[in-house]
């Protein structure tokens, strides 16, 4: 599909930067001309992602949060959210609703989940040591499912 | 983010505004369990009127405080929280631990 825009943002892992993160994204998603509701969705799951990355990825150490986000042919919006963090040994159990490796801080363990029922589609490719790349695509202005 | 926390009788209430993320959560969390020690009420209710964003923080911050509530035998009501802060909880299945209220101000089901 053909990008018709594109923005890249770098920032340290400082738990701070997740409201201007997905501030940031939810104003280059406002070009596409979304509703009230996908710009709730899109900063949602914005805010999940990069908090995985804070809280999980960048545990006890800093790192570069990097997000690229692309609006494609078509009105689709396209976000990927890089860490080079600790990575993931199991995603798939990562991904399982109310799975947490961090109980005591009173996360929820509904990351993945949020994202993957606000957005259209969800990947996550994971490399432990290397670290996580989190790819979720919305169509905006479609009609809700 | 800001908390402001009401003292009722047998109950605090706590009205939340602004965004409550995994960088606000841990402030809002201290006040209100603060409060809530103090006073041991029997109901403590989380106003969302003013709450812009939240995201699955707030889903650990509402749960994290059902479980204190059960500590003492009270619970805890969700009160008036927007569309789609509403479509976060649903999805959490918070529902099933604290009430969730659309009331006005001053609504309290026993």
């Amino acid at each position: 599909m053909k990008t018709e825009n594109e923005m890249k943002i770098s920032f340290a892992s400082k738990s701070e930067n997740e409201g201007f993160a997905r501030t940031a994204v939810s104003a280059f998603a406002a070009l596409c001309d979304p509703c009230v509701e996908d710009i709730a969705d899109i900063r949602t799951a914005v805010s999940e992602a990069v908090t995985n990355c804070i809280v999980h990825a960048y545990r006890g150490t800093q790192g570069v949060v990097e997000i690229t986000a692309r609006i494609l042919s078509g009105n689709e919006l396209y976000i990927r959210i890089k860490d080079k963090g600790c990575g993931i040994a199991d995603v798939k159990q990562a991904m399982e609703p109310l799975y947490t490796s961090a109980p005591f801080e009173e996360r929820a363990g509904l990351g993945f989940a949020v994202m993957e029922s606000f957005m259209d589609s969800l990947s996550v490719r994971s490399e432990v040591g290397k670290g996580t790349v989190v790819t979720m695509r919305k169509k905006i202005g479609g009609k809700d499912e | 983010m800001s908390v402001k926390i009401l003292e009722e009788e047998n109950r605090t209430v706590a009205v939340l505004s602004g965004e409550i993320d995994h960088h606000s959560a841990r402030g809002i969390r201290n006040e209100i369990d603060y409060a809530v020690r103090e006073k041991q009420p029997q109901e403590l209710i989380l106003d969302f009127s003013d709450v812009g964003f939240m995201d699955s923080s707030g889903v650990g911050l509402v749960m994290g405080r059902c479980k204190l509530m059960q500590e003492l035998s009270g619970k805890v009501i969700v009160r008036n929280p927007p569309s789609h802060i509403k479509k976060v909880m649903r999805l959490s299945g918070i529902d099933r631990l604290a009430e969730i209220s659309s009331g006005e101000e001053g609504v309290c089901k026993k």
